[in-house]
């Protein structure tokens, strides 16, 4: 069972990266406009 | 405004447009201005801005938020492209008014983001805590080693506490706001109850004890969040269209000074005295008298009333009419916090804060709460203390007690109905904006309709446009395409096939005219068509003169939106009191009355005169609701018990009320107060169920049997039953 005090710091570790992406994707202004990001997808140019 | 960005009389060269005095310079030398785009519906509306722009070789980004419905353009160069920029913007249809960001309430924004971060925070937190716990919850039944559920225990602590303490802020600084202002509000106990129960699971986490309540706690704050951000979100979008109302105050004008030159002052900064140049189609931004020229004016937003105003030398004019014929010099009286406009600002704001006096519900009910609860705790400690317990199990017994009332139902009650009422009133084109509008709206008892523009549709439409003659409308309509005049526009609109005339001359304040071989045809008011003074007058009404034919007369009204007689039935129907109060003339306020079996009407009545009338209405005890549009109905609404405003309102109005609601039909006044009705009943359900789970709960809690694992299946049971039942509001349409 000592296997676990290593995977429950690991699966925090994941987790808490998730976090971070989260935060660093409000942080970079990607949710100011959630129903323009769903629009820009089907535009052509660029 | 900020220093450096707008113009000081004297500084600005004759070139530049309005558009400049908004564009501020980046510490790497480029321009930025921002604006809001009328007009912007789908994300195909915002490729072809972002295209037509990036095509300008000066532009290095531009970038439309179709969710805000704002533009943020950056270039290189000159302050003056701005303007060329967003004339090419109007070239393709939509209109952008540029604002200054730093005087839009950020505060909001902020807000909102930083209770999406708490969110993410208790999100993580409680899934991983949760886990772990089924862990324990399991270990328990099959006999887990002690040593092992320390272990958990302090991996759930380790994981917990930092995010309760990161995440419970919003909750701490609403609590201190009351608790600071001597009252108790719904976060007072949510506060006390969760740091009591961090520290005694800690406690027994240190201690090695048998019950840790991490998952309990982190779990209610994160749907304490969620409910919170969901509702903050979904009255985010009609605050949104509120902010508009800046681009109505700061604006620029166009001053003449002496030798001849002009310049483009901030509309605060024009000293008396001062002569300012209105164009054609603008917006005036001072008060004033009119020292030159000969037009027209629609002051409707001021006075309500809908058949444009002409005015000459001497008359006065106010800030925020349109001028709607040719240029005008309007020497300046007032400008600024001086004008009539800002003194209407300053009337509603000071209704605001009256109004912002209302207690929501959910506060009502936690002020009785949260004594009774924390009296409880107190008796079961000096209950399990008298009977001989020892201090820290009869600490243990009464934390429990706060836990298991801990307000999770209650604190979910009534953002669970609010934030599918709101969704639900969105999805039918009706925007809430203020969070106890619903509580508001279920006590009114009276509702107070504005006429132009809120009753009517407010814009003159031709009457009876198959009575004319086919030729002679198609000549008017042809003519009239020439002119901005709104009967000129309204002519057009009934004849939609009409070819435009050239070579037509406008005659500001009188007329159009146009040379033909056989004559000059004239198209106008009666005496420039030389109508005899003896023929009644119609009200909005406009005539053709051609060679050889009698003046044949147009004419106009404003029609009723085209359910408005079925709402107004309606309404009485339901046992509400309706009144019309408008600013228009008595006889144009007669007739509509009379049309909609309305027998309370007042004409002829001011901003001031509006919210006076409320204050009779309240001071009788009434609860009004005040339907208006205009800019003179803005006190009104914000005296009023509660307010509803058109989208097409003018943008203080807009401000002013609880909510707005989008399209011609009225209907949206019975939908809104049907679902504020339903509202309010499932509110009081929930928090009669949230109540009913408390005598069930408590008593377990008093005797000492709550587990963890009791609490967390109490707690998510009766906020789910809670959440399922303010789902009721969205199956079937209201009744």
């Amino acid at each position: 069972m000592t296997v676990i005090a290593y995977l429950i710091p690991i699966a925090i570790v994941l987790g808490a990266i998730g976090l971070g992406a989260f935060f660093w994707a409000l942080k970079s202004g990607q949710f100011d406009d959630p129903d323009g990001s769903a629009e820009r997808i089907l535009f052509d140019d660029d | 405004m900020d220093g450096g960005v707008v113009t000081t009389p004297g500084a600005k060269p004759i070139a530049a447009g309005e558009a400049a005095c908004y564009a501020h310079r980046d510490s790497d030398g480029a321009l930025a201005l921002h604006a809001f785009v009328e007009g912007i519906h789908c994300g195909g509306c915002v490729a072809k801005i972002e295209r037509v722009l990036a095509a300008h070789p000066a532009v290095l980004s531009a970038r439309v938020n179709l969710s805000t419905r704002r533009l943020v353009l950056k270039w290189r160069g000159a302050e003056a492209i701005a303007d060329v920029l967003l004339a090419l913007i109007a070239a393709i249809g939509f209109k952008a008014v540029p604002f200054d960001p730093l005087r839009l309430a950020q505060a909001d924004r902020a807000a909102q983001s930083d209770l999406l971060r708490a969110l993410a925070v208790a999100g993580f937190a409680a899934a991983n805590v949760m886990l772990l716990s089924l862990a324990i919850w399991a270990g328990r039944a099959e006999g887990m080693d002690p040593a092992t559920r320390a272990m958990l225990h302090w991996f759930s602590g380790l994981i917990a506490l930092p995010a309760l303490i990161y995440s419970i802020r919003p909750f701490v600084h609403s609590a201190w706001r009351a608790l600071r202002a001597r009252t108790l509000n719904m976060d007072v106990p949510i506060v006390v109850g969760i740091a009591l129960t961090a520290g005694m699971s800690l406690f027994e986490t240190i201690n090695a004890g048998d019950h840790a309540y991490f998952d309990s706690a982190i779990s209610l704050v994160f749907f304490l969040l969620l409910g919170r951000y969901l509702d903050l979100r979904a009255r985010g979008q009609a605050r949104g269209a509120a902010e508009r109302l800046l681009a109505l105050t700061a604006r620029a004008v166009t001053v003449l000074a002496k030798d001849g030159t002009s310049m483009m002052v901030a509309a605060g900064q024009v000293e008396p005295g001062a002569v300012v140049l209105v164009a054609p189609g603008e917006r005036i931004g001072v008060d004033g008298v009119v020292a030159f020229g000969k037009s027209e004016i629609d002051s409707s937003i001021i006075t309500g009333e809908s058949v444009p105003a002409s005015v000459q030398p001497g008359d006065a004019v106010f800030a925020g009419a349109v001028n709607l014929g040719a240029a005008l010099r309007v020497t300046t009286l007032a400008a600024g916090e001086s004008t009539l406009l800002a003194e209407i600002v300053r009337l509603m704001e000071a209704a605001e804060q009256r109004k912002s006096r209302y207690i929501a519900l959910a506060d009502r009910v936690s002020r009785l709460y949260a004594p009774v609860v924390h009296l409880l705790a107190l008796l079961t400690f000096g209950g399990w203390w008298l009977a001989g317990a020892s201090w820290d199990s009869a600490m243990v017994n009464a934390i429990a007690v706060l836990i298991v009332t801990c307000p999770c139902a209650l604190g979910l009650a009534v953002p669970a109905v609010q934030v599918i009422a709101t969704g639900q009133l969105m999805r039918r084109g009706i925007l809430l904006k203020s969070d106890t509008a619903l509580e508001r709206l279920a006590t009114v008892d009276t509702v107070v309709f504005d006429k132009t523009g809120t009753l009517t549709l407010g814009r003159p439409a031709l009457v009876a446009p198959e009575r004319h003659d086919p030729a002679a409308l198609q000549l008017a309509a042809g003519m009239a395409g020439n002119s901005t005049h709104p009967l000129a526009r309204a002519l057009c609109r009934a004849a939609p096939r009409a070819r435009l005339l050239d070579a037509v001359r406008e005659t500001p304040g009188a007329g159009l005219s146009l040379d033909t071989p056989e004559g000059e045809i004239r198209l106008g008011s009666r005496t420039w068509c030389g109508v005899a003074s003896d023929v009644p007058d119609a009200g909005m009404e406009l005539w053709l003169k051609r060679p050889g034919h009698a003046p044949r007369r147009f004419t106009f009204a404003d029609d009723l939106r085209p359910d408005a007689t079925d709402v107004v039935a309606t309404l009485k129907r339901q046992g509400y009191a309706v009144k019309v109060i408008s600013g228009d003339r008595r006889p144009a306020v007669a007739a509509i009355a009379a049309m909609l079996g309305v027998e309370d009407w007042q004409a002829e009545t001011g901003p001031v005169g509006k919210s006076a009338i409320l204050a009779q209405l309240a001071a009788a005890g009434r609860k009004v609701l005040m339907v208006g549009d205009g800019l003179n109905d803005a006190p009104a609404l914000a005296a009023a018990h509660v307010s509803l405003s058109p989208s097409t309102a003018a943008d203080i109005s807009q401000t002013a009320a609880d909510a707005i609601f989008q399209g011609a039909e009225l209907g949206a006044v019975t939908e809104l107060l049907a679902t504020a009705n339903k509202a309010r009943r499932l509110v009081r359900q929930n928090i009669g169920a949230a109540i009913a789970y408390n005598l069930v709960a408590v008593p377990i809690a008093v005797l000492g049997l709550l587990t963890p694992f009791l609490a967390a299946i109490a707690m998510s049971s009766s906020s789910l039953g809670v959440v399922g039942n303010a789902l009721r509001l969205a199956r079937g349409r209201s009744p």
